[in-house]
């Protein structure tokens, strides 16, 4: 382009011919060849990124823990306090999940279509989990359930033990995973729109039928996810139940706190194979996300 | 007409349930970190130990937090915009920190680089072991928060950008990180909450000693341990506002700039 | 089923949908509610259903007093836009849906629901998903739902709004003939004019949540009751504060002393009609609807002056 003084701009072809031409068509490889290093740059760092943060810690667990053989790993997984903390883990995620997957849906249905004030305040709340530390979660507990917390005269007149005892475990996984099923719900929730539902009613289904025959399956994929998230987040808690549970062996230990429990004592095999119960079930969680993520909206497959 | 399956009855069950389980516990550790005044607070957060705790906690995750900025999209970019084989079981193994319990982590992490490293990497004990650990467990919430965006980007936009003569670096600073950069905000705020009060993963290979390597969360477990509730309360409360804050700040800001951005 | 409805009014926040609107609709009939967007037709439906419930004014339908009776109750079936279906659920079982909820027995559920895919004409894919059907598939689906229970009454909430043109044709056609085959009271809610006039017995115009006029599409073509009615249904040359219909502007073969002159601006061949615009003598602009036939008699082109012969022009007092 070429500008003379006056208010004028003259556009001037690029220049053609076969000469021009191939300078394009060498520019355009160069480009290319530039483009395809810079991707094999950022796969690169990123893939040994990765490679040093979780691939090499994940093959050292199993290294470690079939290092001396297969014999010492069924000693540890055949130890009382092994099955027991396995067999208490399990327990504690059969309570709360349920739990946190109706007070998800509930909450999902009320947040998205009810109609009030303090929505806001609501999903602050429940988003709360998020942003603190299970340590701390652990603390608030004890100080509302404890001996000498607030509910601590009274649970100990009515006979209940919530701290020390397997309910305050239920209550700490259930806080720390509170929010998955219903950020995950809410979304399928909004997306389903009320025309159905509304269908339904004029079909002359109760509140309840419209829920479970239209409403539940229209959601569904979405609340399995949330569930899915629910259930990983609540078998791994240590912080939180750390504290809430006093760890006594054999009896409010669950499997994180095994790994703990094991490795302090110096039983190697017997934390490392716990630990590797436990990543395996993580893996079956990764594999279930990613089966589930092509069903559910918002996420991503690659 | 809203649909839900029970009207009053269902509302005050999920309030009992979120009271019960959240409201009252939060409300017990304020009026915990409060119960001597504000002098016994200000002196519980502000005994050397405690100062150390939070220092040693807020600069870590820092640092963390931005590293994951830059890897995160990285690794983003390479999961969405590049192709080979196996990017399907590297795009699962993202979410292995959130899905793996964090002691296992720790385990992991000290077999890997600690004392027996079978690559002679010893960090166990100190400081660094606290930035290795903070960034395993903050792993997925970068990537996993640029990666939608990232698949969603017009690329129009850059081939509109490069058509006029735009090289792929101005490209990339003037177009796409604008564009990335409100969902690179809000996956530094969740990193940096999950990083702050991080406890399971970082007990083992840290060793915990004080005024070295002992982050906030471990300080908070000694109080408690010692039965001094009141302290622990006080700097949890120091923990989960930083929290709070840098959550609310930060997604504000996310929010502002992809107004721009939409 | 005869429904009533008597001084309805319905606000959203500061938002009129509805103020104060009466209808009647007999029992048996085929009534269309018809209106720009915002005017307050589907509101108005909705209400009927249940769906919604006025602020003000009753709803009878059947001589009872359903005002304050949910949707579930009041016995009428709702046909939506989008067609709600029950994704989950085959098209068996979407229109099943309603006599299961009544607990009706395995084998009747099968015999009416057969029944009524026939008269649909969906048979055959009673084990198809509705991601298998296509949309006009999708609102036949509809219907035998909402028939399935026996309504009293049938609403349609702009019906065929989501559809491609052909299919649209075909399927008002179809709601024609069917009506006249069950009978069941049906109100069904457009902003389409043509479709209105083709299809109700009676159209009842909405603008900005009041009625302008009620009445069958003849009458309000041929008498209609303000500028908006008449603006709205059919088409319409506005010149100052007169109104004239297209078709009733004479072109003459000859200027005989009657008439006023015009330019031919500009020939518009639409298939069978012929669309004239012209320029008058003062410089106002209309256009007249004429056949092919007389557009081929007059050897109308552009350029042309010739001679029209305006109908008396309509005037509503403000």
């Amino acid at each position: 382009m070429s500008n003379s003084g006056q208010n004028t701009v003259t556009i001037s072809p690029a220049p053609s011919g076969r000469l021009a031409q191939s300078a394009a068509g060498d520019a355009e490889r160069a480009a290319e060849r530039a483009a395809r290093a810079r991707r094999l740059t950022v796969r690169t760092i990123a893939l040994g990124y990765l490679a040093l943060l979780l691939l090499a810690p994940v093959a050292m667990i199993f290294y470690r823990t079939f290092e001396h053989g297969l014999a010492p790993v069924w000693d540890a997984i055949a130890a009382p306090n092994a099955q027991h903390a396995f067999w208490l883990s399990l327990e504690v995620v059969a309570i709360a999940v349920p739990l946190n997957t109706a007070f998800g849906i509930g909450m999902a249905l009320l947040l998205e279509r009810g109609h009030f004030r303090g929505k806001g305040l609501l999903g602050l709340l429940i988003d709360l989990p998020f942003a603190i530390s299970p340590v701390v979660v652990g603390l608030s507990l004890v100080l509302v359930y404890g001996k000498t917390g607030w509910f601590g005269d009274w649970l100990s007149e009515q006979g209940i033990q919530i701290i020390f005892s397997v309910p305050g475990i239920v209550l700490a996984t259930a806080f720390v995973s509170l929010p998955f099923v219903v950020r995950e719900t809410i979304p399928v929730l909004r997306e389903l729109g009320t025309d159905a539902e509304q269908a339904a009613e004029t079909l002359g289904a109760s509140g309840w039928q419209t829920f479970w025959r239209v409403t539940l399956p229209g959601i569904r994929w979405g609340v399995v996810y949330g569930v899915v998230l629910t259930t990983a987040r609540a078998l791994g808690e240590f912080g939180a139940v750390s504290i809430v549970s006093g760890r006594i062996e054999g009896q409010t230990q669950t499997l994180p706190l095994y790994v703990q429990d094991r490795f302090e004592n110096f039983d190697s095999t017997g934390a490392y194979t716990a630990a590797v119960v436990l990543a395996l079930l993580a893996m079956a969680t990764l594999l279930l996300m990613n089966l589930l993520t092509r069903r559910t909206r918002g996420r991503m497959a690659t | 007409m809203p649909v839900r399956p029970t009207g009053a009855l269902g509302k005050g069950l999920l309030g009992i349930y979120l009271t019960a389980l959240v409201l009252l516990p939060v409300a017990a550790l304020l009026a915990k970190s409060s119960s001597g005044g504000t002098s016994a607070f200000w002196r519980a957060i502000s005994s050397p130990e405690a100062v150390a705790a939070i220092k040693l906690t807020l600069i870590a995750t820092a640092i963390v937090v931005v590293v994951n900025a830059v890897f995160g999209t990285l690794i983003a970019w390479m999961l969405v915009r590049d192709e080979f084989r196996g990017k399907g079981v590297v795009n699962s193994m993202i979410d292995l920190p959130f899905a793996l319990p964090t002691i296992v982590a720790g385990v992991v992490l000290l077999a890997l680089y600690g004392k027996d490293s079978p690559v002679g990497v010893n960090v166990a004990f100190t400081r660094v072991a606290v930035g290795v650990a903070l960034l395993f467990v903050t792993l997925p919430f970068v990537v996993r928060s640029v990666q939608p965006v990232l698949h969603e980007l017009d690329l129009s936009m850059e081939e509109a950008a490069a058509s006029l003569g735009a090289r792929s670096g101005t490209v990339l600073r003037r177009i796409v990180l604008p564009s990335l950069a409100p969902a690179i905000i809000s996956g530094v705020a969740l990193s940096f909450a999950r990083a702050v009060g991080e406890f399971g993963s970082l007990v083992l290979i840290t060793g915990n000693l004080p005024f070295k390597t002992e982050v906030g969360s471990v300080y908070i477990f000694g109080q408690i341990e010692n039965d001094s509730l009141p302290a622990a309360a006080a700097v949890s409360v120091v923990l989960l506002a930083a929290a709070l804050v840098v959550l609310g700040v930060l997604s504000l800001a996310s929010r502002r700039l992809s107004r721009h951005v939409q | 089923m005869a429904i009533e409805v008597r001084n309805v009014g319905k606000r959203f926040g500061d938002f009129v949908a509805l103020d104060d609107v009466s209808i009647s609709v007999g029992d048996g009939a085929l009534t269309a509610l018809l209106g720009p967007s915002g005017s307050g037709k589907s509101t108005l439906l909705r209400i009927i259903a249940g769906l919604e419930a006025p602020d003000t004014g009753e709803v009878v339908i059947g001589g009872e007093d359903v005002t304050r009776a949910p949707a579930r109750t009041r016995g009428v079936g709702f046909v939506f836009q989008h067609y709600a279906p029950f994704k989950h659920m085959t098209v068996h079982d979407n229109v099943a849906f309603g006599l299961s909820v009544r607990r009706r027995p395995k084998d009747e559920i099968g015999t009416r629901v057969k029944e009524l895919l026939g008269l649909v004409r969906l048979d055959g894919l009673a084990e198809r998903y509705p991601s298998q059907l296509s949309g006009g598939q999708l609102q036949r689906m509809a219907l035998a739902r909402a028939l399935a229970v026996q309504p009293q009454v049938l609403l349609l909430d702009e019906p065929f709004g989501a559809l491609d043109a052909q299919v649209r044709a075909e399927l008002r056609e179809w709601l024609r003939r069917l009506h006249d085959e069950i009978h069941v009271t049906t109100v069904f809610v457009t902003h389409d004019q043509e479709e209105a006039m083709e299809v109700a017995e009676q159209i009842v115009v909405m603008n900005d949540g009041r009625i302008e006029q009620t009445g069958s599409p003849r009458h309000l073509y041929e008498s209609p009751a303000n500028e908006f009615v008449m603006s709205f249904i059919g088409p319409v040359n506005r010149l100052g504060d007169a109104f004239l219909r297209p078709h009733d502007i004479q072109i003459l073969p000859e200027a005989d002393g009657t008439g006023t002159e015009a330019l031919v601006v500009r020939v518009v061949h639409l298939g069978f009609e012929v669309r004239v615009e012209l320029k008058l003598h003062d410089g106002r602009d209309i256009w007249a609807q004429v056949t092919r036939e007389e557009a081929q008699q007059l050897e109308l082109s552009e350029g042309q002056i010739l001679t029209v012969r305006l109908p008396a022009p309509r005037v509503f007092s403000a």
